[in-house]
């Protein structure tokens, strides 16, 4: 991926930019996932465009911005979106990485708003330019703008049919005043020729023939190849080292320290072993002598853990997040109560490409290549290392090998960062499985008591869920484990089951386990809390979980998610949650009789501003189970790609699997237990259930479709088991002896 | 002591520890980094390359035991992406962040070679030692069927 120079805002207003004349038009992207940091970032600094249009000449059309394609397919769907409003054929739009630059607020790409936040913004200035050129083109025939149109990269005008290319226009188009975005006419929906259509990505012959380049493949003229012993005890130290050894073996180059840095980076520290290649760097490093001062995390472990869980539950006063009416009461008074616990493990990202980073640091400047969701903060923390200012740094954004909210971490850019400042050479700081697998930001374990009461009727008279975790927010927030962690619960504090009594607690526990967002983030633990729980609920009514879910939800409206500031932001409409229940349902053939031995399950759920939900068929009986197929239906907007969208959604539906049926993440000693594939296995090919994928038809705004399908798989599964043998499961992963 | 192979249909010689991993000589050694380093431990299959036509992990392959073999990689299944099996990804749109696919692509051609038919369950066993965290073995196992029908359809109207 090319990476475009840096354009300032005197560029834009001039007719030249990148040394050639051309059209250019500049934007803001401001994902909706992140709309209000964003927001707070705005208002402090004068924003300069973060994306921008260049049409040349030559009619090539280059999109510029700052998404990162980690197989989510945003360079396939984000050119599709500029080619439909400039009336250009998709493929002929070249994406490139835009600078990173210090002065630009770099929203990076995650929260499954990539195409949901760049949809307004890239038709305004696909629309904008079209414009332009049409005016340019209208000005040369001398007829009014509004008898010529724009269609497949020209401006025709009359009968017989006179044209313009897009690129013989661009030069007198650059010297007109750029219309005002928001204002700027967008095509009607019905006229969309691209949008909704079903495309091939633009990228499958890359990454079918080896090309494709990722961060791991990075190759610069001198480079040197690094592992670093890190201490396998959360927050440990390096207390001394012996390289003797190390430095014996074949092709090792230097070894030395680098020290852990804070908050911002998270590293762990550790020792750096440099060779000529990555092999020698991973023997030097197994002949390194390494004593480790493992610090007061040693004495943690995931039963440790649990205590701290259960002690939660029982004894310590919980914050209290949302209290509607008063749920104590109306469970005191309820004809029929529920009540049950549910547990949720760390969960790791797993990455095919393990972490690694290539940075080049000179005197006056630096150079980097890096897989990463957040290249800004990258670039912070490169030059933080090299003592440079961070325009001096030149970050590559690399094709990433998986992201799922691992890579928008910085600790292996700054190891990185920090190897080749002390070495001066280029250096790639390689992760092996293991230190990635042992070295992640978890997904957070967590503890949830589901309270709920029914009445006479079967109606929900009170819903009480207390959950207690380490949260992610306190591992980031500078108030530390003070903070009550809201962020833990996301959407699980907004409820589309009408109830008059909600209450929602949370417990902060304490663990030194690094913790951050794992595909879907919150959304992964609260949809199967919500969604099992619920399931429950319908059964102790004696009603079929899918009528029990739809009457509960009720009529169609708007609920607003709970949270302060968030009341007017995407609000939970309950017809889509009901449309895709019922589109699930229907697909799977709910009702329909199955087999003795097989079950079904259902869950629905509202993340990333888009609803999907799952039918799970299984078998299974006290000796084991088979998931048999998964059916979802997603509402996530007007689809884009729908191609694109069915592939994130079978994608998200393996991922969520994997969590639900293999291993967890578990601590001893305050080290993390698992290390490769052996010990946390993924689902593979023998394993992999057939994924129908729905999409409902929507003239909505796209959102998002990376992460929502998470959610709704481990309840759907877990449920179906039920269906099956009437076991409960209610810990997570699934284990064998569960249904026994 | 220089080990000689043959690589891509071409000799080539490569002066390194006889233990390093034919994975690491193609990568670091040799700059041809399509195949990919994933585990370490012939766990994921993310290396596979094809010694004398078999289906191989290179991360656990030491150089000294490809000496004087035929070693295949990703980049040289064909030179213009136009083996059918390419093609095939191409029409399933197999790939997402496309980190394993060379391995899967390696496996998917081994299978093809000694099952041109192959079933549901041949390909269960010979693709369940590649992972793809992405999720993509339902688009996987089309584009096999659609490779095999493809070569086979070939076979038919050459002979």
């Amino acid at each position: 991926m090319a990476t475009a120079p840096v354009v300032n805002r005197r560029d834009f207003l001039k007719t030249s930019a990148a040394g050639g004349a051309a059209l250019v038009i500049g934007f803001h992207l401001t994902p909706r996932a992140f709309a209000d940091q964003a927001k707070d970032q705005e208002e402090k600094t004068p924003n300069p465009f973060d994306a921008w249009v260049r049409i040349t000449p030559d009619d090539h059309v280059t999109l510029v911005l700052g998404k990162s394609e980690m197989g989510q397919g945003v360079y396939t769907a984000l050119p599709m979106i500029l080619a439909e409003e400039l009336c250009v054929d998709w493929k002929q739009v070249h994406v490139e990485q835009a600078p990173t630059n210090p002065k630009i607020y770099d929203l990076g790409t995650g929260g499954s708003g990539s195409v949901a936040g760049s949809w307004l913004p890239l038709r305004q200035a696909g629309a904008a330019a079209r414009e332009m050129l049409i005016a340019a083109a209208a000005k040369r025939w001398e007829v009014g703008a509004d008898t010529c149109k724009a269609k497949n990269g020209f401006v025709v005008h009359g009968h017989p049919e006179r044209s313009f290319r897009f690129g013989e226009l661009v030069v007198d188009a650059s010297k007109l005043p750029i219309p005002n975005l928001n204002k700027v006419p967008l095509k009607n929906s019905d006229d969309f020729t691209i949008v909704g259509r079903e495309m091939h990505r633009l990228d499958t012959a890359d990454k079918s023939s080896g090309k494709a380049k990722f961060g791991i493949d990075s190759r610069v003229e001198g480079m040197l190849y690094a592992v670093i012993a890190r201490c396998p005890v959360f927050e440990g130290k390096v207390a001394s080292f012996d390289a003797t050894k190390a430095k014996a073996v074949a092709g090792v180059r230097d070894v030395f320290e680098i020290k852990t840095s804070g908050r911002g980076a998270s590293t762990t520290g550790g020792v750096a072993v440099l060779a000529d290649n990555s092999w020698a760097a991973i023997q030097g490093r197994k002949a390194l002598e390494v004593k480790w001062d493992e610090g007061a995390a040693a004495n943690e472990s995931s039963e440790e853990l649990r205590e701290q869980f259960l002690q939660n539950a029982s004894a310590k006063p919980a914050n209290m997040l949302r209290n509607d009416g008063d749920a104590n009461a109306a469970l005191d008074a309820a004809s029929k109560k529920v009540e049950a616990i549910y547990e949720l493990p760390l969960a790791a990202h797993v990455c095919m490409e393990p972490m690694n980073c290539t940075v080049h640091i000179r005197p006056d400047s630096a150079e980097a290549w890096v897989p990463s969701q957040g290249p800004q903060w990258a670039q912070a923390v490169i030059a933080e290392a090299a003592k440079l200012p961070p325009e001096k740094v030149t970050v590559h954004t690399t094709l990433m090998g998986g992201g799922f909210g691992r890579r928008y971490q910085a600790d292996f850019v700054m190891e990185a960062a920090q190897v080749a400042k002390i070495s001066g050479k280029p250096v790639m700081v390689l992760w092996t499985r293991e230190d990635d697998m042992q070295h992640d930001f978890y997904r957070p374990a967590s503890y949830h008591r589901l309270q709920g009461a029914l009445d006479s009727e079967g109606k929900l008279a009170a819903w009480k869920h207390f959950q207690t975790s380490t949260s992610i927010a306190a591992k980031w927030s500078q108030k530390g484990d003070n903070d009550p962690g809201m962020g833990e619960f996301g959407t699980g504090a907004t409820i589309p089951y009408t109830t008059p009594n909600i209450r929602i607690e949370y417990t902060l526990a304490h663990s030194s386990a690094p913790r951050a967002w794992w595909r879907s983030v919150e959304h992964s633990s609260s949809g199967f809390v919500m969604e099992s729980f619920v399931d429950e609920l319908a059964h102790a009514a004696g009603q079929d979980p899918l009528a029990f879910r739809l009457k509960l939800i009720g009529e169609s409206r708007k609920i607003p998610q709970f949270g302060e500031g968030r009341e007017d932001y995407h609000p939970l409409d309950t017809g889509r949650l009901k449309g895709v229940l019922q589109l699930a349902a229907e697909k799977a053939g709910w009702g329909r009789p199955l087999p003795k031995g097989e079950g079904r399950g259902i869950a629905g759920f509202y993340s990333f501003f888009s609803y999907v939900a799952a039918v799970a068929e299984v078998s299974a009986s006290s000796a084991g189970y088979t998931v048999n197929r998964l059916i979802c239906a997603v509402d996530c907007g007007r689809a884009v790609n729908p191609n694109g969208v069915r592939a994130q959604v079978e994608s998200a539906a393996i991922y969520a699997l994997t969590a639900t049926v293999k291993d967890a993440i578990t601590v001893e000693r305050g080290r993390v237990v698992q290390a490769n594939f052996n010990d946390y296995s993924m689902i593979r090919m023998k394993e992999a259930p057939p994924i129908e994928v729905y999409i409902v038809p929507s003239t909505e705004a796209p959102t998002g479709i990376g992460e929502p399908t998470v959610p709704v798989i481990a309840p759907a599964i877990c449920n179906a088991i039920f269906n099956a043998t009437g076991k409960r499961l209610r810990r997570l992963p699934i284990r064998r002896q569960d249904l026994a | 002591m220089a080990i000689t192979f043959m690589l891509n249909g071409k000799s080539q010689s490569v002066d390194v520890s006889p233990d390093m991993p034919l994975l690491w000589v193609l990568r670091d050694t040799l700059n041809m980094t399509g195949t990919k380093f994933g585990c370490g431990m012939a766990l994921c299959g993310a290396c596979t390359v094809h010694i004398n036509g078999e289906a191989t992990r290179s991360c656990i392959t030491p150089i000294s035991s490809v000496a004087g073999k035929k070693v295949t990689t990703i980049e040289g299944l064909s030179a213009d992406g136009s083996h059918p099996v390419q093609k095939a990804w191409m029409e399933e749109d197999v790939p997402q962040c496309g980190y394993c696919q060379s391995g899967q692509i390696m496996s998917a051609v081994a299978l093809l070679t000694k099952k041109p038919n192959p079933t549901d369950a041949d390909i269960d066993d010979a693709m369940s030692g590649n992972i793809c965290r992405c999720g993509t073995y339902q688009r996987i196992r089309k584009a096999i069927h659609r490779a095999a029908s493809s070569m086979t359809g070939k076979a038919h109207s050459a002979a």
